[in-house]
C-alpha cells in the first residue's frame, strides 16, 4: 500500500478512536471551549487529510460533521445528545470508508447523500431530517451569511454565462472548478513564489510538498467552507499568509495568485472573489496573529515557564516515531534469542573458576539485561489505550437500553505489555459491557431503591507485586444468586445440595462457566454466546485470573489479575520422571520438601496423596501420574546439572505448591532444579490440545522444555477438587474479610508448647497467678477455693503439665456467678489485632489459627472449654449457670455468617441453657421460619453478606410465624445511627459483639418481660 | 489441483525420497527445510504416540513426529538410520523421522498416476499419487495433510 495512504489509515484511525471518547465527554461537558476546539481541530484533520489524499466521500462526510462541529463551537448549536449520536454516526461512516479503503485502497461506491443530508440539516437547526432540504446546499447558505456583502453583489451580478449557469450562492470552490482546480492553482501559485527570491525565502525551511498541501487545504476551505473557518485554527496551515510577510510581499503573493487563477482560464470575476476572500483572511491572520502576540508577551512576562510550554505546544516537535508493530516484536523475539544465548554462554562460563571470558560476559550480561528492559518498555502501552472504545460503547449502551450509565476511569496510565492489552482487550470490553447490560438498572429502579438515577461502572488499573490489577466495579443490582443458582442446577453445574454448601461468592463464580447468561432476553449488548466463559479463558490464558464479588443490589466487582509481561517469565524446572518442565514461577507460592525424616510427609487419603501444611490439608497431584511418566528409578543418568545431588534421599521428593484455578494444590515432582528466566513460545497445533501445557521453550542449555500450565493441571484433576479447595479457601477468606472490620482485644498466652495462643480478651474475666498448694483435686477435676467458691481448673490439652511448685498462672473466664480458670504457662501479651482466623483447625478446643502480632496463634475456643467444665459440672450438680429458670429449654436461633461467632456463640449460649440454632444467614434463617420452625428469640448479626441483618428482621416482621419473636442484633460497631435503624426494623435491643455477659443479660432479660407479659 | 494440471501439461516435479518400512515415499524437495541426523529430543507427555517430541533446531523448537505411526505402521522396527526430514508448514517446523532418507530424484508426470482405490483410507489421506519408478513405486506424500492435526481434530 502507499505509504502516504497507510500512515493516513493508521493517523486518521487513531484520531477517530480519540474523537469518540471525546464526543462523550463533550455530550456531558457540553461548555467545555477547549474540548470542542479538540474535537473541532481533529475533524478539520481528517478532513483535510481527505481532501489533500484526493477521497471525496471522506472528505464530504468529514466537512459536514465538522459543519455541524462548527456550530457546536459558536454556540449556535446546542449539544444535544441528538446531534452527537449523529456526529458518532459520521465517524462511524468515516470508519467504514476507512475499512474499505484499507482494503481495496480506494474509497468504496456508494452514496452518503442521507448522512450528509442530516448532518446539514443538523447544521442548519433543524432537527427532523427532511433529505428534500439538500436542494440548497446549507454550506453555500451559511457561506452567504458569513460572506461580505460585496462579495455577494458581484456573484449576484454576475452575467457571466459559464457562471450563470450555476446558482449564484453556489460555493465559490464549485464555480472556480472544484478541488482540481485550486490544486493546479496551487501548484503554479507555488512554481510562482518559489521562483521570487524574497518570497521564496520565506519558505526555505519548510518542505514545499507539504506547505504546498497545506496551502491547498487552505485555500479549500477558504473557498468552500468559509463559514466556520477560523484563521487561528489553521495558523499552522497557511504558511503563505502566516509568515510575516511584509505588505507588499503579500500584494506580490496576491498578484501571483491572481495570475496562476488566471492561467487556469478562470473568470475575472471569481479570480476577484478569491483575491479579495485572501486578502479577508490576511487582514485577519494579521491581526490575530497581533493579538496573539500581545498575549503572548503578556504571558511570557508573567510566567517564563508557561510561555516555553506554549510555544512548545505551537511546534509539536516530534519526539516519538511511529515503528510497525512487526519490528518492534521481531527486535524483542531477538532479544529474547540473546537473553537466551546469554544464559546458555554464562552456564558454560560458570564451569571455568578463573575464565577470561569471565569479565566481558558480565558485562555482555549486563547488556542485554538493559537492551531486554529498553525493548520491553517499547512494547508498553498504557491501558488507556484498551479502554479508548468504552466510553462511547457505554454511551450507546445506554441510549439503547435507557439507562443513565457513567463510566469513570481511574489509572488509565498504567502501563503494560502491548500483547497482554491486546488479549485483555475484548475481555474488559465485555466485562464493562456486561455490568452496563445487566448490572446497572434502569433510572427508575435505581430511584426506587434509593440510588442515584446515574450508575457508575469504574474501571481501576493499579500494579501491585508484579501483576497489572483491573477492577471494574458496578453500582448496580448485582448477582442475582437465586437465578445463578438455578441457571447452575438447570445446566448441571451442581446439585442443589452442592449449591447449599456454597457461599455467594462461590456461587457467583458459576457465571465464568460455560454457556452462562443469566440474562433473560438476549439484548444486542450482551448475552450473543459470548460468555464470561470465554472471558475466563482468555484472561487464564495469559496468565491471569479473575474473579466476582457480588454484593446484591449493591453492585458487582470483576477482579482481573493479570501479568505485565508475557514474553519473558521466570520459571522453575523441575524434573519428573525423568522429563524436565518448567513451571511459571508466577502461580508457585512454595515449595516444600518431603522425606520420611523430614516434618512434612505425604499422607494419603484413600490413596488420594495429601499434605499437611500448616494446619491445612493440600491436595496433591503426582506429576509422574499426571504425565503418564514412569516412576522414578535410578537408572535414569545423573544429570550434572542437578543440585544438591549427593544430599539427595532416595526417597526424598519435593512438592510445588501452586496456586490455580481458584484453589491451592501441590505438585509432587523428583526434583527442583534453579529457576531460569524462559521465553515462552506457544506449542505447536500438533499439542495444542494437551492442556497442561501452556507453552514450550528452549533453556539455556539448548534442550527444549514444556511449560506447564497450573491452570490447566487445576482443571485435569477435576472441578470436585477444585471446589473443595474453594469452600475453605472461601470460609477462611470470609473469615478474614469480617476480622478484617474489627479490631479485636487479645489475650496471648502461652500452655503446653512454644506456640502461642490466644484468646479475645473480652471473653477473659481476669488473670490470676494461684499458689500451687492451694490447688485442689475433688471429682477428678482440679479445682481451687476462689473468692469463696470452689472454680474449676482446667488444662488446655492433656499434654500440659501444671506447675509443680510456686504459682500457676490462670486465665479466668466467668459464667453468671461461676467461675473456670484456665491454666497456662505464661502470659505474653495483650494485643489489639485483627481476628484472622483461618479455620482449619480439627483440634478440639482450638477455633483455627490467626496470624497475630506476626506469629502464627491458635484461638482457643472458650465455649469448648466452658461446655466442657460447666456441662459436666452442672450435669453433674444438677445446676444451672445463671441460676434463673427461663432460660431452660428456651429456644435461641443464632444468625451469623462467620463460622467464627457461630462457634463461639453456640456453646456459649447453650453452656447457659438455652437451646441454640445457629444458621449462616438470613436467607437460612427464613428458610426455617417457612418450614414452621419457632423459637423464643432470634439473635442475628447485623453485617453479613446477601441479606443483612436490618433486611432480615424487616422481612421477619412482616409476615410469618416470627412476626413476635423477639429479636436480638449483634454487632461490632454501634452507632446511634444503627441503633435507631435497629429499632425502626424490630431490633430489640442493639448489643456489641463479644460483650458476652450483656449478651447473656439482654437474653435473660428479654425472655423474662416476655414471659411477664405472656 | 495444480498439481494436476502440471502433470497434464508434461512437467516434472522433484522429491526427495525417504523409506518409510518398506515403502518408498517422496516429499516435494522444496518443502523439505533439512534433513537431520539423529537429534536431543524432549518426549513430549499425554501427546498422541506419534508425536515423537520436541527438538531444538538452531533455536527454533521443532516437532517431531514419527512417520510409521502417523502412517498406521508399527512403531517398533522404526531403528534405521534415526533420519528426519525438517518440513515448515504454516509457519512451524516439523521434523519426519523415517527410515531412511535417499536422493533426490527428478519425476517426469507421465509417469504419475492417483492413487489406487483400494489404497488403505490412512495411506489414501496422505498421498498425492503414485510414480511409477523402475526399481519400483514412490508415493508422493502431502505434508499439508500428513500435519493437518487441527482438522483432524476439528472433524
Amino acid at each position: 500500500m502507499d505509504d502516504l495512504l497507510s500512515e493516513f489509515l493508521t493517523e486518521t484511525n487513531e484520531a477517530i478512536d480519540s474523537l469518540d471518547v471525546e464526543l462523550v465527554r463533550l455530550e456531558q461537558e457540553p461548555n467545555d471551549p477547549e474540548l470542542l476546539g479538540s474535537i473541532f481541530r481533529l475533524v478539520h484533520t481528517i478532513k483535510g487529510t481527505c481532501g489533500f489524499l484526493g477521497l471525496p466521500r471522506l472528505e464530504s462526510v468529514a466537512h459536514a460533521g465538522e459543519n455541524v462541529l462548527g456550530k457546536f463551537r459558536e454556540g449556535e448549536l446546542p449539544v444535544t445528545p441528538q446531534a452527537v449520536t449523529l456526529i458518532l454516526e459520521s465517524m462511524d461512516a468515516i470508519k467504514a470508508l476507512m475499512g474499505a479503503l484499507a482494503e481495496t485502497e480506494a474509497e468504496p461506491a456508494g452514496d452518503d447523500s442521507d448522512l450528509i443530508a442530516r448532518l446539514n440539516a443538523m447544521a442548519n437547526g433543524e432537527t427532523a431530517a427532511p433529505s428534500a432540504s439538500t436542494a440548497v446546499s446549507p454550506s453555500a447558505e451559511e457561506s452567504e451569511e458569513s460572506e461580505d456583502a460585496s462579495m455577494a453583489t458581484i456573484a449576484a451580478a454576475d452575467d457571466v454565462e459559464d457562471i450563470a449557469a450555476v446558482p449564484s450562492d453556489e460555493p465559490l470552490i464549485n464555480r472556480l472548478g472544484g478541488i482540481s482546480a485550486i490544486d493546479a492553482a496551487i501548484e503554479i501559485l507555488y512554481r510562482k513564489v518559489l521562483a521570487d527570491p524574497e518570497i521564496a525565502a520565506f519558505c526555505e525551511d519548510a518542505d514545499p510538498i507539504l506547505l504546498q498541501g497545506r496551502q491547498f487545504e487552505y485555500f479549500v476551505a477558504l473557498l468552500g467552507g468559509e463559514d466556520n473557518y477560523k484563521p487561528d485554527d489553521n495558523l499552522a496551515h497557511q504558511p503563505l499568509a502566516l509568515l510575516p510577510l511584509s505588505d507588499e510581499q503579500f500584494e506580490k503573493v496576491q498578484g501571483y495568485l491572481a495570475g496562476a487563477l488566471g492561467e487556469l482560464e478562470i473568470a475575472p470575476e471569481a479570480i476577484d472573489e478569491v483575491v479579495a476572500a485572501y486578502r479577508g483572511e490576511r487582514d485577519k491572520v494579521v491581526k490575530a496573529e497581533a493579538d496573539k502576540e500581545a498575549a503572548a508577551r503578556a504571558a511570557l512576562a508573567k510566567e517564563d515557564g508557561k510561555a516555553e510550554e506554549t510555544k512548545k505546544n505551537d511546534t509539536p516537535l516530534v519526539q516519538s516515531i511511529r515503528v510497525n508493530v512487526d519490528l518492534l516484536e521481531n527486535l524483542m523475539t531477538m532479544v529474547s534469542e540473546l537473553v537466551l544465548s546469554r544464559n546458555q554462554l554464562l552456564q558454560m562460563v560458570r564451569k571455568y573458576e578463573d575464565s577470561e571470558f569471565t569479565t566481558p560476559l558480565q558485562r555482555l550480561s549486563l547488556i542485554t539485561t538493559d537492551l531486554q528492559e529498553g525493548v520491553m518498555k517499547t512494547r508498553m502501552q498504557q491501558i488507556g489505550s484498551a479502554w479508548s472504545k468504552l466510553p462511547r460503547i457505554i454511551r450507546d449502551l445506554s441510549i439503547d437500553l435507557n439507562k443513565k450509565i457513567e463510566l469513570e476511569m481511574i489509572g488509565a496510565d498504567t502501563e503494560l505489555d502491548r500483547q497482554v492489552l491486546e488479549m485483555i482487550k475484548d475481555p474488559l470490553t465485555h466485562m464493562v459491557r456486561n455490568s452496563g447490560d445487566h448490572g446497572i438498572e434502569g433510572p427508575a429502579d435505581r430511584l426506587a431503591v434509593g440510588k442515584p438515577e446515574h450508575g457508575t461502572i469504574t474501571l481501576n488499573a493499579f500494579h501491585e507485586g508484579g501483576h497489572i490489577i483491573i477492577e471494574i466495579t458496578d453500582d448496580g443490582r448485582g448477582i442475582n444468586l437465586e437465578k445463578v443458582t438455578e441457571k447452575a442446577i438447570a445446566n448441571g453445574l451442581a446439585t442443589a445440595e452442592e449449591i447449599e454448601t456454597m457461599s455467594s461468592k462461590q456461587i457467583c463464580q458459576f457465571i465464568f462457566k460455560a454457556g452462562f447468561s443469566t440474562a433473560e432476553k438476549v439484548t444486542n449488548v450482551s448475552g450473543r454466546g459470548v460468555g464470561m466463559d470465554v472471558v475466563r479463558t482468555n484472561i487464564e490464558k495469559i496468565g491471569g485470573h479473575v474473579e466476582l464479588q457480588s454484593e446484591p443490589g449493591q453492585g458487582s466487582k470483576f477482579i482481573v489479575k493479570i501479568p505485565l509481561t508475557l514474553a519473558i517469565v521466570s520459571a522453575l524446572i523441575v524434573e519428573s520422571g525423568g522429563e524436565r518442565f518448567a513451571i511459571p514461577q508466577l502461580s508457585v507460592n512454595e515449595l516444600v520438601r518431603v522425606s520420611e525424616e523430614s516434618e512434612h510427609r505425604i499422607e494419603s487419603v484413600n490413596g488420594t496423596p495429601v499434605l499437611r501444611l500448616r494446619d491445612r490439608l493440600l491436595p496433591l497431584v503426582s506429576l509422574n501420574e499426571l504425565m503418564q511418566l514412569e516412576s522414578p528409578t535410578q537408572e535414569f543418568p545423573d544429570d550434572t546439572a542437578k543440585v544438591g545431588d549427593d544430599a539427595k534421599h532416595e526417597d526424598e521428593t519435593f512438592i510445588v505448591v501452586c496456586h490455580a484455578g481458584g484453589s491451592s494444590y501441590g505438585i509432587i515432582v523428583d526434583q527442583v532444579f534453579e529457576s531460569e528466566e524462559i521465553v515462552v513460545k506457544p506449542v505447536t497445533p500438533v499439542l495444542r490440545e494437551i492442556a497442561v501445557f501452556s507453552g514450550n521453550t528452549i533453556l539455556g542449555d539448548g534442550s527444549v522444555i514444556m511449560i506447564l500450565d497450573p491452570n490447566g493441571i487445576a482443571d485435569s484433576f477435576g472441578e470436585s477438587m477444585e471446589a473443595a479447595g474453594e469452600t475453605q479457601d472461601d470460609a477462611a477468606q470470609r473469615a478474614r474479610e469480617k476480622a478484617a472490620a474489627e479490631r479485636t482485644a487479645i489475650l496471648i498466652f502461652r500452655a503446653d508448647s512454644e506456640e502461642p495462643r490466644a484468646v479475645p480478651l473480652a471473653l477473659v474475666a481476669r488473670l490470676e497467678e494461684i499458689d500451687v498448694d492451694t490447688i485442689e483435686e475433688t471429682d477428678g477435676v482440679l479445682v481451687v477455693q476462689y473468692r469463696g467458691r470452689l472454680m474449676p481448673l482446667i488444662k488446655v490439652s492433656d499434654r500440659f503439665k501444671r506447675a509443680e511448685e510456686g504459682r500457676q498462672h490462670v486465665v479466668v473466664f466467668s459464667e453468671g456467678d461461676r467461675s473456670m480458670g484456665l491454666m497456662v504457662d505464661e502470659i505474653v501479651d495483650i494485643v489489639e489485632d485483627r481476628l484472622d482466623v483461618e479455620l482449619a483447625s480439627a483440634k478440639t478446643g482450638v477455633l483455627g489459627t490467626a496470624v497475630i502480632a506476626g506469629n502464627a496463634t491458635e484461638i482457643i475456643d472458650t465455649g469448648y472449654y466452658l461446655e466442657r467444665v460447666f456441662g459436666d459440672w452442672f450435669r453433674n450438680h444438677g445446676g444451672s449457670v445463671t441460676g434463673g429458670t427461663v432460660n431452660q429449654n428456651s429456644r435461641v436461633l443464632l444468625v451469623d455468617d462467620s463460622p467464627f461467632f457461630r462457634n463461639l456463640l453456640t456453646p456459649l449460649l447453650s453452656v447457659a441453657g438455652y437451646d441454640v440454632t445457629a444458621v449462616d444467614g438470613g436467607q437460612s434463617a427464613l428458610t426455617l421460619r417457612d418450614s414452621g420452625e419457632q423459637f423464643d428469640v432470634i439473635v442475628s448479626d447485623i453485617e453479613m453478606p446477601g441479606m443483612n441483618g436490618f433486611e432480615f428482621a424487616q422481612r421477619v416482621r412482616e409476615q410469618g410465624g416470627w412476626k413476635n419473636t423477639p429479636l436480638l442484633a449483634l454487632s461490632s460497631f454501634s452507632s446511634r445511627a444503627d441503633l435507631e435503624r435497629g429499632r425502626d426494623v424490630g431490633f430489640h435491643d442493639y448489643i456489641v459483639k463479644l460483650d458476652r455477659d450483656a449478651l447473656l443479660e439482654s437474653l435473660s432479660q428479654t425472655l423474662t418481660n416476655l414471659r411477664g407479659a405472656a | 489441483m495444480s498439481e494436476e494440471i502440471k502433470s497434464v501439461l508434461g512437467e516434472t516435479r522433484e522429491f526427495v525420497t525417504i523409506m518409510v518400512g518398506a515403502q518408498l515415499c517422496g516429499i516435494d524437495v522444496l518443502k523439505v527445510r533439512d534433513v537431520l541426523r539423529p537429534q536431543k529430543i524432549t518426549k513430549v507427555p499425554l501427546a498422541s504416540r506419534e508425536v515423537a517430541g520436541l527438538l531444538n533446531l538452531r533455536g527454533r523448537i521443532v516437532t517431531a513426529i514419527n512417520l510409521r505411526g502417523r502412517l498406521g505402521l508399527d512403531f517398533d522396527k522404526s531403528g534405521g538410520e534415526g533420519m528426519s526430514v525438517v518440513i515448515e508448514r504454516r509457519g512451524e517446523l516439523y521434523s519426519l523421522a523415517v527410515d531412511s532418507v535417499g536422493e533426490v530424484l527428478r519425476l517426469s508426470s507421465d509417469a504419475f498416476e492417483r492413487n489406487p482405490a483400494t489404497l488403505d483410507p490412512v495411506w489414501r489421506q496422505y498421498s498425492q499419487g503414485v510414480y511409477r519408478l523402475k526399481e519400483g513405486l514412490l508415493v508422493v506424500l502431502d505434508d499439508d495433510s500428513l500435519l493437518d492435526y487441527g482438522g483432524k481434530a476439528a472433524a
